[in-house]
């Protein structure tokens, strides 16, 4: 079988050897950047311009932007037909061609990336192996282990006096500045992959590079956003459960004023610190979504407005089937919608949720309707291709490039995200670490 | 004498030069001299060089062909003979519905309106009146209602300025010097973006290999001094090839001095594959 002949299928006149060979690896590919490059800038915004309110979801969003850069890698080598080859990519780049340079630009932001984690916790993990190694000698594996990651996390400097602490803070304030054009970089290169395939009229516009990365800054805050919410209620959830716990340990008489008050002002102080950051970072996520579908809509009227040879099939492709998933999903749930919802006065928690999820579908949806839906038609003009997600994994081809590989590149981060969250604590604060 | 050197050197009898000096002057002069005299050497040697490199290439690009390919669209019957040799000398699987070349069928009906198919790649030819409309439906056309109908043959255009040439990462398809456009198997890691960025259609995935599959104008062939399978194997001589660089070659003067029409001449690749009798919906 050729490669693609499992999910297309062709209507009129479509050329013998045309297929959806981009699929939905190649939408989650730069669904995957888009998040990595959002999430950057959003730590970004306090690191480096400063603003004190996003201070609470900065280390969040590092992390997770840590966490998120190894699963833009594997819907690559899920698609790639050779993956074992993938490599040549760095052995024999060919620099005329816009994914050659993927490798580099990759491996350099994640070195940004990993360096500014490093100096952000650098005092936590002497602390941590410092404190762990105090514990003596007889203590459970699971210390000892910890004790082992913290003490080579150190990289061999000790050194938690005040200046080390400001020298740490410039590297952080110069990574972070530097780690903003590089993460753009990353991801509008992504846009420009699509932007300078002159052979699909759909793809082919200097626009493309600017909506993926706006529509990259907007997933990237309303994944860490979602997620933000998500983790602090849990902790929430956590800390009442304590508290109920000690109560029936110890009974209401038991149950000292100090301590209930302990924790009711950690549950109180977790409540008012979500609330504030949840309402500064969905101000951010509205200025970029209304920029992100200002510019989509451009596009599409300048595309109307010029109606080149390409137009006919175009209008048709969008406006009359993929309508539902340009229009209701893209615009309608994964924008219009979030927009009201975020306006409406006096935002409560459960309405960001609801927002965030669907900012995150529409931004999903627009990818989809970028890779599949620039494929959806033959180079004839004269000719439509349908895409049917393979759902049931029942070869290899099947499992890589259906649902359930989609499903494995999504939740790989999450995973990801747990694990890095035992060693780089998301809620430490700069003004705690600092004491 | 010698003991009294030191002491003379720094009065230097008028006339008399050192040795230092000597060596600087002479230095000076020789520099002089030879730069005028290199300067000219340099122009006219680099005339010279100039006029023999082109002198060179005149050779060699007599020596190495640049293959281009001549397309009569007139003549062609849509037999499919031309499918099917490049089936079978190319190893491509036979069952595999895609293939390096294939014939397209266009049929206009009164209104205006264009059907177009190419079933199967046209690997067996076309069977029957009706036209493949995809997903396994087919189109009756009454053969009152048509205005024109026409086969046309197509094959990688080898451009001169190959699209995906320019995309692939890792430099694993490239423009030969006789240029035909060449996929290496052993290195192409499979990304699909030369697919996606050939206007022509012309690439595809070889089912077995898994690496990009390409015409190439059956380079183990025409290297060789035989012709590519397809253009052998058509009864009518609608497909035929040409070296470019061959003063005497009859197809290369055809599309010297002939009108002829290349497909999508607005995409910028500079095709190097030639029409005769193209009609303007053909794309």
């Amino acid at each position: 079988m050729i490669h693609g002949e499992i999910w297309t299928a062709k209507e009129l006149w479509v050329l013998p050897n045309e297929y959806i060979i981009w699929a939905i690896q190649i939408v989650m590919y730069p669904f995957m950047t888009g998040l990595v490059a959002g999430s950057f800038v959003l730590s970004s915004l306090y690191h480096v311009f400063g603003i004190k309110r996003l201070e609470g979801i900065a280390r969040f969003a590092l992390v997770f932007s840590f966490a998120l850069l190894p699963a833009a890698l594997i819907p690559l080598l899920l698609h790639l037909q050779h993956p074992e080859r993938g490599i040549n990519v760095m052995m024999t780049p060919h620099f005329t061609s816009a994914i050659a340079a993927f490798g580099i630009v990759f491996s350099f932001y994640f070195a940004i990336v990993a360096c500014e984690i490093w100096f952000l916790y650098r005092r936590h993990f002497i602390e941590h192996s410092r404190y762990l190694k105090e514990l003596g000698r007889h203590k459970p594996v699971r210390f000892k282990i910890l004790q082992f990651v913290h003490t080579v996390l150190t990289l061999g400097s000790f050194d938690t006096s005040e200046e080390a602490a400001q020298k740490d803070h410039k590297a952080i304030k110069f990574l972070a500045s530097l780690g903003i054009p590089v993460a753009l970089f990353l991801h509008g290169y992504a846009g420009f992959i699509f932007g300078s395939v002159k052979a699909n009229a759909l793809w082919l516009t200097p626009l493309m590079p600017v909506i993926f990365i706006v529509s990259a800054v907007v997933s990237g805050i309303a994944l860490c956003l979602l997620s933000y919410i998500v983790v602090t209620e849990v902790r929430k959830w956590r800390s009442r459960r304590a508290q109920t716990r000690a109560v029936r340990a110890t009974g209401p008489a038991g149950m000292t004023a100090v301590n209930l008050e302990r924790y009711s002002a950690q549950s109180g102080e977790i409540q008012s610190v979500e609330i504030s950051v949840v309402k500064m970072t969905s101000r951010f996520l509205l200025i970029f979504l209304v920029t992100a579908v200002s510019l989509e809509l451009l596009d599409l009227v300048f595309r109307g407005y010029t109606a080149v040879n390409s137009w006919n099939i175009l209008k048709d492709a969008l406006y009359v089937r993929d309508y539902r998933n340009i229009f209701v999903f893209q615009y309608g749930l994964g924008a219009f919608v979030p927009l009201v919802l975020l306006l409406i006065p006096r935002l409560t928690l459960r309405r960001t949720v609801v927002a965030t999820i669907l900012v995150l579908f529409g931004v999903l949806m627009m990818r989809y309707n970028v890779v599949i839906g620039g494929q959806s038609f033959s180079e004839t003009f004269a000719g439509y291709m349908h895409y049917k997600l393979p759902v049931i994994p029942y070869d290899l081809e099947r499992l890589r490039e259906g649902l359930v590989g989609a499903l494995i590149v999504f939740i790989f981060p999450f995973i990801l995200f747990y694990i890095y969250s035992k060693i780089f604590p998301v809620f430490l604060r700069e003004s705690h670490g600092r004491e | 004498m010698s003991d009294e050197l030191p002491e003379a050197l720094p009065k230097e009898p008028t006339g008399s030069i050192s040795r230092r000096d000597f060596l600087k002057k002479t230095g000076w002069i020789a520099a002089g001299v030879l730069a005028p005299a290199g300067a000219l050497e340099l122009i006219f040697g680099l005339k010279g060089a100039s006029s023999a490199q082109a002198a060179e290439a005149a050779t060699t690009a007599q020596t190495v062909p640049h293959w281009q390919f001549l397309v009569d669209a007139n003549k062609c019957v849509g037999c499919g003979f031309c499918v099917k040799a490049c089936k079978l000398e190319n190893d491509v699987p036979y069952e595999a519905d895609a293939s390096r070349t294939w014939v397209e069928r266009h049929v206009v009906t009164k209104d205006g309106v264009s059907h177009v198919d190419s079933p199967n790649s046209a690997r067996d030819g076309f069977t029957t009146p009706d036209i493949d409309i995809g997903e396994g439906k087919t189109l009756q056309i009454n053969p009152e209602d048509i205005a024109k109908a026409f086969f046309v043959p197509k094959l990688c255009n080898q451009c001169n300025h190959p699209p995906c040439v320019q995309v692939c990462p890792v430099g694993a398809t490239y423009k030969g010097p006789d240029g035909v456009v060449l996929v290496d198997r052993t290195w192409c890691i499979g990304c699909g973006y030369c697919i996606n960025a050939c206007p022509y259609g012309a690439r595809f995935f070889h089912p077995v290999y898994h690496t990009a599959e390409k015409c190439t104008f059956c380079e183990h062939r025409i290297s060789k001094g035989l012709l590519p399978a397809c253009v052998q194997a058509c009864p009518f001589a609608a497909r035929r090839i040409g070296n470019q660089n061959d003063p005497t070659d009859g197809v290369a003067e055809v599309i010297a001095t002939q009108r002829v029409e290349v497909l999508k001449a607005e995409y910028g690749t500079n095709p190097q594959c030639f029409y005769i009798g193209l009609d303007s919906e053909v794309r």
